[in-house]
């Protein structure tokens, strides 16, 4: 568009134009190809792990055999993260967005963030350290008033570094993505509807109730499904919490293993096919994320004017 | 309510006000329940964490209860909704206080060590662990090493992921318009956002295990795992940035016949440096404390290697990681916590200077506006 006469014959000639753009197309390519490399090379080097005789498999029955008990205690883990962090992060991102006073609430949030920044290491390590600790007796209390339910069967573990610890760790670590994400839907409610329930004479929660999370269910689903797919792949906070074993019902005992945990524990020390073994669970735990991720940008794309939620 | 003309002046209220709390309801309901919550716990054992959650308790149920007496069902709904979102942000700043509470009781004493900073774990072996326990000797070993392989990884990783993300977001924006390889670079990079740290980690390593030889465990296959969670931050972030610069910018150099390409360079890009330095500084502050990648690509060591390409390579997060779960000595594994609570102190300051120095490359760099 810019190629006239009057340009052509400046120093910086058309050649600049088409080296740049080139170089543009080309990061944007590469990354397309690292994102296939990443799925290529992952499964080159799982196929050993998949065509091995099921007897060299770690557990002598197979990699299916070896894979399913962590892949469901993944989505236990996970899945005890969304209950405890769901409803607290749609509160938070409510308290930030339309309760507290508008001067504070920039402030409050970027306090919420704070909780993002903290290394998971360190969200490890204070859950092994601290809350695995102050929380066995509550599971003791559980153990012995609510042991009839099977998820609280005693013995509760003495160290309290079981499953639920290291799920109510994983709920602190995806509260502040969950909550910046509804936070951002929230703003977006439109003024005109809120002010029309007000004019109506609806109280505050009225108003939230008619309006703004109607307007934000959408958002708050795929928030919740990118803070699945986050718990789905944490590591560090599991791997340090829970002392892992085979696959229990009781989430107040040790037990149970994550897929992201048991590649972090063995893969340091590992060689030949176990190296491929855990590559292969890498793949799955990958695929399972994607899917998750997938289907929750699905949803974004679905009602475009939450795009600006990230 | 029926005598509406009481002979004190002084208690009526207000048509409009009726049926109201009075303002000072809440103090007066917490002052209450704050007295009744501590009579409640002395009887059963005192203690600050039980005592605030009994007073939250008393205090919703009490105000609710009030409003629904004077106020009626559908206010008193709107003191419960309150309370509970109140309540819900209160409990999400618990974990946040405890977890920078416990890493500053705990790592204070392994910061203020002498040592701490300027020596390796090189040569510390469990017998001094023991004798610093047992005889009271001073704690050995340093996180040098770490602090230099976590600086140096992640140098590298921003050299690498800095360009790539700049580019594509520079072509996402200004050359990318509706074409659809670019809402597919789009899409990828929002599905790499959510990819798990430890499978980017298994990816480097994969790679490199194909390329190089099984088992190579070096600090640039760390950098490239690294690289494969900050490009997509990068990438998001700049986009935002470069979306923002008005078009009339643009539209402006190229009437006065400058070309696309230097017009990005020498008009966009500037308009927007605050904004994607920030961004830049916060993706470092992201990666910087990333475990399982460095775990599964550059292993651990205890000694000083300043060379990214050869050998294993020791990190902050690993060593915490490792100091935790193998402490150097199994008998006595006080020492080792200390160390690994003192480096989790540094990360939480390097993170939260990233974070600040962010903020402050906003603000400072931001355009001028008025010029």
């Amino acid at each position: 568009m810019t190629t006239t006469s009057l340009t052509r014959s400046r120093g910086a000639g058309p050649a600049g134009d088409k080296v740049f753009s080139g170089a543009t197309l080309a990061a944007g390519c590469l990354i397309l190809a690292v994102l296939f490399g990443v799925a290529l090379f992952l499964v080159i080097q799982a196929i050993p792990a998949l065509v091995a005789p099921g007897a060299e498999i770690q557990g002598g029955a197979g990699f299916f055999a070896y894979i399913w008990p962590i892949v469901i205690g993944t989505l236990i883990a996970a899945l005890i993260a969304l209950v405890i962090a769901t409803p607290i992060s749609i509160g938070v991102a409510l308290f930030i967005s339309h309760f507290a006073p508008r001067r504070l609430a920039s402030g409050l949030g970027y306090v919420i963030d704070l909780l993002a920044a903290i290394p998971s290491v360190v969200y490890g390590a204070w859950g092994a350290a601290f809350l695995a600790k102050e929380i066995s007796p509550a599971y003791n209390w559980l153990a012995s008033n609510m042991g009839w339910l099977p998820i609280f069967q005693g013995p509760a573990s003495a160290t309290g570094k079981t499953i639920l610890t290291a799920g109510i760790v994983l709920a602190v670590m995806v509260l502040p993505i969950i909550t910046s994400l509804t936070r951002e839907i929230f703003l977006q409610t439109p003024k005109l509807h809120e002010e029309a329930a007000l004019a109506l004479g609806a109280t505050r929660w009225e108003m939230i109730k008619m309006t703004v999370l109607p307007f934000g269910r959408p958002g708050i689903i795929s928030a919740v499904m990118l803070g699945l797919g986050r718990a789905l792949g944490e590591t560090m906070a599991v791997a340090l919490v829970l002392s892992s074993g085979a696959l229990t019902a009781s989430l107040i005992q040790s037990g149970n293993q994550t897929i992201a945990a048991e590649i972090a524990l063995n893969f340091p020390e590992a060689s030949g096919l176990k190296v491929s073994t855990l590559i292969a669970a890498g793949l799955v735990l990958f695929l399972i994320t994607l899917a998750v991720n997938i289907v929750a940008r699905w949803i974004i794309s679905r009602h475009k004017e939450f795009s600006g939620a990230n | 309510m029926t005598a509406t003309m009481t002979p004190t002046p002084v208690r009526k209220r207000s048509s409009l006000t009726k049926g109201q709390l009075p303002k000072a309801a809440p103090y007066i309901v917490l002052a209450l329940a704050m007295v009744i919550g501590a009579a409640i716990l002395a009887v059963v054992g005192f203690n600050p964490f039980g005592w605030g959650i009994v007073t939250a308790i008393l205090f919703a149920a009490g105000l609710v209860g009030w409003s629904a007496v004077v106020e009626g069902r559908r206010k008193a709904q709107d003191k419960l909704a309150t309370c509970l979102v109140s309540g819900a942000f209160i409990v999400a700043l618990l974990p946040l206080v405890s977890v920078i509470w416990t890493v500053l009781v705990n790592g204070i004493p392994g910061l203020i060590a002498p040592g701490f900073m300027s020596s390796s774990m090189n040569g510390v072996t469990g017998v001094f662990d023991n004798k610093a326990v047992e005889e009271g000797a001073p704690v050995v070993g340093g996180i040098y090493h770490a602090l230099l392989g976590t600086l140096e990884i992640t140098l590298l990783a921003t050299v690498i992921s800095v360009p790539v993300g700049l580019l594509t977001a520079i072509y996402l924006v200004e050359y990318g318009a509706d074409r659809s390889l670019a809402r597919a670079i789009t899409f990828f990079v929002d599905v790499m956002t959510g990819i798990p740290s430890i499978v980017a980690g298994l990816f480097a390593a994969a790679f490199f295990f194909a390329i190089v030889g099984p088992g190579t465990k070096t600090g640039a296959v760390a950098a490239v795992a690294l690289s494969v969670l900050m490009i997509p931050v990068v990438v998001r972030s700049s986009e935002e940035m470069l979306k923002i610069v008005p078009n009339e910018l643009r539209e402006a150099a190229y009437a006065l016949g400058v070309r696309k390409w230097r017009t990005i360079l020498k008009v966009v890009i500037p308009t927007a440096i605050s904004g994607i330095a920030s961004g830049v500084t916060l993706a470092i502050a992201r990666v910087i404390g990333e475990t399982a990648p460095i775990l599964v690509t550059a292993g651990f060591a205890t000694a000083i290697n300043a060379n990214v390409f050869s050998g294993w390579m020791a990190s902050l997060p690993t060593f915490i990681y490792t100091q935790i779960l193998n402490p150097t000595s199994p008998s006595n594994p006080d020492p080792s916590s200390q160390r690994a609570w003192g480096a989790a102190l540094v990360l939480i300051i390097l993170v939260m200077l990233l974070n600040l120095g962010a903020r402050l490359i906003a603000r400072v760099f931001a355009p001028k506006a008025g010029r």
